[in-house]
């Protein structure tokens, strides 16, 4: 992942994690990177909820914890999707960390 | 002239009051931080303000009042400020105060 | 929370204290005295200030089940601030509501 660029030609920044150091260096090529390295390939599915990640942070200014995203994804896609078994199964063992570290987030500081 | 620089909220702090009861002549007053809720209007804070505007000139940092929600109902005695006139008024006044 | 927001870091973090405990389905009862009530002042914009933004942050409370906002009604008065200043709907509280709510709570966090 160091060879990666933003759209200004800088190099993208990662943390000691794994997660974006700056947001606005965050596009779709960025999300694919970090999912390959997590072993994850990218479908529809997933695209649906890293948007509507990025969306939760701009509307709250916040990474949600697993709750939270649950329910919002619940009032936005509907109760088929806001739901937990759901989400696990698009992005394994922890669905909030791992799909705010895909959708460019900073890691949820509430999620323990 | 002295420039007082306060940063703490009137309400909960003393510095405000504090600062006010040794005021000089011409001094001025710059509210800053959790300071700006001293300008809000109608507050008895404020009403001091207008009381010794005739004297004194008080200003506000404009991005400290905008954070907090408060830029628009600011007193009319207070004058809003940016970081560029913040420097410039350290530079204007002798004595720098401030207040904590 | 009795502490204005930004000033420093204690709105912040009781922030994030209560949505972790919100996260553990704790049964929770939210109430801002004193400066606090400044931390619901609507129309905050910190793009100037580089930080993050409260009104934002405590409009997910609804999200992590936290639904109830309790506020000092003199509290308001004293800041000259109605309910319709504030960025969410909230239940005020008169001085002997808030001592009682007080003596109703097994733990209690200030911040």
């Amino acid at each position: 992942m160091s060879t990666l660029v933003d759209a200004d030609g800088n190099p993208v920044k990662f943390d000691k994690e794994g997660y974006l150091r700056h947001i606005n260096q965050w596009n779709p090529s960025v999300a694919s990177h970090i999912a390959e390295a997590e072993g994850l390939t990218l479908t529809e599915d997933h695209w649906e909820i890293i948007f509507l990640l990025r969306g939760f942070y701009t509307e709250f200014d916040l990474s949600p914890a697993m709750r939270p995203l649950v329910k919002y994804v619940s009032n936005k896609l509907g109760p088929d999707k806001g739901r937990s078994i759901y989400l696990m199964q698009l992005f394994p063992q922890s669905p909030a960390k791992l799909a705010s570290k895909i959708a460019g987030l900073p890691k949820p500081s509430n999620c323990l | 002239m002295v420039l007082n620089i306060i940063n703490k909220s009137p309400f909960s702090h003393s510095a405000f009051s504090e600062c006010l009861a040794v005021l000089g002549d011409n001094d001025r007053v710059l509210l800053i931080e959790d300071g700006v809720y001293a300008a809000q209007a109608d507050t008895e804070y404020a009403k001091t303000i207008t009381a010794l505007a005739g004297n004194n000139q008080f200003y506000i940092l404009q991005a400290d009042a905008q954070a907090r929600g408060i830029a628009d109902r600011i007193n009319h005695d207070v004058q809003a400020v940016d970081y560029t006139q913040f420097v410039e008024l350290t530079t204007v006044c002798n004595v720098v105060h401030s207040w904590y | 929370m009795r502490h204005a927001p930004y000033g420093r870091s204690l709105a912040r973090e009781g922030l994030d204290a209560l949505m972790a405990s919100a996260v553990f389905d704790q049964d929770l009862s939210l109430l801002f005295i004193n400066d606090g009530v400044f931390q619901l002042k609507e129309s905050q914009n910190t793009e100037s200030i580089r930080q993050k933004n409260l009104e934002k942050m405590l409009a997910a409370l609804s999200l992590y089940g936290v639904n109830d906002i309790l506020v000092d009604q003199q509290a308001l008065e004293q800041r000259q601030l109605s309910v319709e200043d504030l960025s969410l709907p909230v239940i005020t509280l008169s001085a002997t509501e808030i001592a009682d709510l007080f003596q109703q709570q097994h733990v209690i966090f200030q911040f």
